[in-house]
């Protein structure tokens, strides 16, 4: 599995740690969940109805492609919500049908 | 009519986004000694031409090409505004009634009376549905943009660009000057529109310069930039790894890890809607407008347009439109405003109108694509696909997109139509033989931006 997104250039500084269903993933600072969890993989969803992949569209909070949850139960839009450390992420919450 | 007769006594103007227009609009305001609201979903000004990152990163010429001063400038009056104006960052307006907003930051409701309301909320590309668009990897052409300007990020590593319009050039040049694997620029327009539209495009010789600098420039560097190209479909099943595409008479394949699409851009029209300004049928844009007098007035007293909100001009014009509209809500107030610099702007808008017709016919909008068959998803929220649509619009002599909307849920998902309603429209069009303006548009429902589940049952003050 190839990541989505690479970055331009690599960031120095200390990295931001958050976990996505449970795996842990790096970030930086200014990077948006949807960077983070594209960075590392290419999937952020499945839909409910046909049970289809998604990874976010417009990145502009238009399209509402890239919605995640937090483990507490609440739910971001990945592409207008910055990564902040000690997030842990979930694309499916518990009793939720996949 | 809307106006309520004590506003006028103690004008309440309100900008809704701080993107070129609504910027210059409110620092126009501000310079005739009225403080304005301005409601913004970003943290920073700029809108999403000029997007500003609260870390920004790489140069600001890698971020916004050959347009960084104008960026810079608009930066820096946005800055001013936040220091000297009623500021409200991430904050979205979820509905408008006469003389109110709701909005809604951080989870938290809020309501703002407003007497004047200038609606400079922008635009999202325009995506026609194709065989595969849902699928991981096809973003939209604004989106593999902000990924590079907004996190210096790459979609790829190997990304087709697809569709049309000045965008389609520009992004490829920067996806390739910051090291993206370019695999081909697929334009669907012919370039004998191109060539038509030079007389239109030298109305701005700088602008249309810098068009044919990224097209000579991925040339030179070996990007294939193919016309007349028409997107197919996508291969890959759980991610797309390429695209097909007919060109001319032949169909060809590109292999990628991304494909970035866009078919043109469309107004975000919603507040005007909501708000019952009327509208008319736009030709060249395929779409229904707000429509607005030269100076920005809608139908609806004391409610304003400005911007690619109102209909598809670009940033420039934008700038002018929103500076001219709040001129216009000023001088709506009995402000008196300079009369020179509202003629000079009427001039600067005739020229650059000019060279949008031009633009207009150099990448003419596709319609509908025959490759949309039954089984294309076309609502990515609540996955209603073409042969569900055209089933109830054959079955129930549907000639109507909200009747259709109503039948098929088309629409009814959280972006409220916003990504589907385009192809909706073309679709069932093209079904049932009718013009485009015929099927009508999706009317704007509250809430225009989803709210969390949370803020339900909270009192909004």
């Amino acid at each position: 599995m190839t990541a989505l997104l690479r970055r331009v250039a690599p960031l120095a500084g200390p990295a931001l740690r958050l976990t996505w269903n449970g795996q842990p993933i790096a970030a930086q600072p200014g990077d948006t969940v949807l960077t983070a969890l594209l960075l590392a993989g290419d999937r952020l969803r499945t839909t409910l109805g046909a049970g289809a992949p998604r990874a976010g569209f417009c990145l502009m909070g238009a399209c509402q492609d890239c919605w995640v949850h937090l483990s507490s139960g609440q739910r971001v839009r990945a592409c207008s919500t910055l990564a902040e450390d000690g997030m842990a992420l979930v694309d499916t919450l518990p009793g939720e049908c996949p | 009519m809307n106006v309520p007769s004590s506003a006028s006594a103690q004008p309440q103007m309100v900008v809704v986004g701080a993107g070129p227009a609504g910027v210059r609009a409110a620092q126009t305001l501000l310079r005739h000694g009225v403080r304005p609201v301005i409601i913004d979903e970003a943290p920073l000004p700029g809108g999403q031409i000029y997007r500003q990152s609260l870390v920004p990163r790489g140069s600001a010429r890698q971020r916004y090409g050959f347009e960084h001063k104008r960026a810079a400038a608009l930066h820096a009056a946005g800055a001013q505004l936040r220091g000297q104006a009623d500021y409200r960052a991430r904050t979205a307006v979820w509905n408008a009634t006469p003389g109110h907003l709701d909005l809604v930051r951080d989870g938290d409701l809020d309501g703002l009376r407003y007497s004047h309301l200038l609606i400079a909320t922008g635009a999202t590309d325009r995506v026609l549905p194709f065989p595969g668009w849902t699928l991981p990897g096809v973003f939209s052409l604004g989106g593999a943009q902000i990924a590079l300007k907004g996190q210096h990020c790459l979609l790829g590593p190997r990304i087709v660009f697809a569709g049309t319009g000045p965008l389609l050039y520009l992004v490829a040049y920067q996806y390739a000057r910051a090291g993206g694997q370019v695999q081909a620029v697929l334009d669907s327009a012919p370039l004998a529109a191109q060539a038509s539209a030079l007389p239109a495009l030298l109305n701005q010789p700088g602008t249309l310069a810098k068009g044919l600098y990224y097209l000579g420039w991925l040339r030179a560097h070996g990007v294939p930039v193919h016309h007349s190209a028409n997107l197919l479909a996508t291969h890959g099943t759980s991610r797309v790894d390429g695209v097909r595409a007919r060109i001319g008479g032949a169909e060809r394949d590109f292999a990628c890890d991304a494909l970035a699409v866009g078919h043109g851009l469309r107004a975000e029209t919603q507040l005007a809607d909501l708000l019952d300004c009327a509208f008319d049928f736009d030709v060249a844009q395929r779409a229904w407008l707000p429509q607005r007098d030269a100076d920005g007035r809608s139908t609806v007293a004391g409610v304003y347009l400005a911007g690619d909100g109102a209909g598809i001009g670009g940033a420039m014009l934008a700038e002018l439109s929103g500076e001219r509209s709040a001129l216009a809500m000023l001088a709506d107030c009995g402000i008196r405003v300079d009369a020179p610099r509202l003629r000079w702007l009427a001039r600067r808008q005739a020229a650059l109108a000019r060279f949008r017709q031009g633009l207009d016919r150099a990448f003419p909008l596709p319609g509908t694509d025959a490759g949309c068959d039954d089984g294309v998803m076309v609502c990515r929220c609540e996955e209603v696909r073409a042969g569900e649509l055209r089933a109830a619009a054959r079955q129930y002599a549907v000639d109507d997109l909200n009747r259709l909307k109503a039948l098929t849920r088309i629409g009814m998902g959280l972006c409220q139509g916003r990504m589907c309603q385009s192809g909706a429209a073309e679709l069932l069009a093209d079904c049932r033989r009718i013009p485009l303006s015929a099927v009508g548009r999706m009317r704007g429902q509250a809430p225009v931006k989803p709210l969390p589940f949370a803020v339900l049952g909270k009192d909004p003050s």
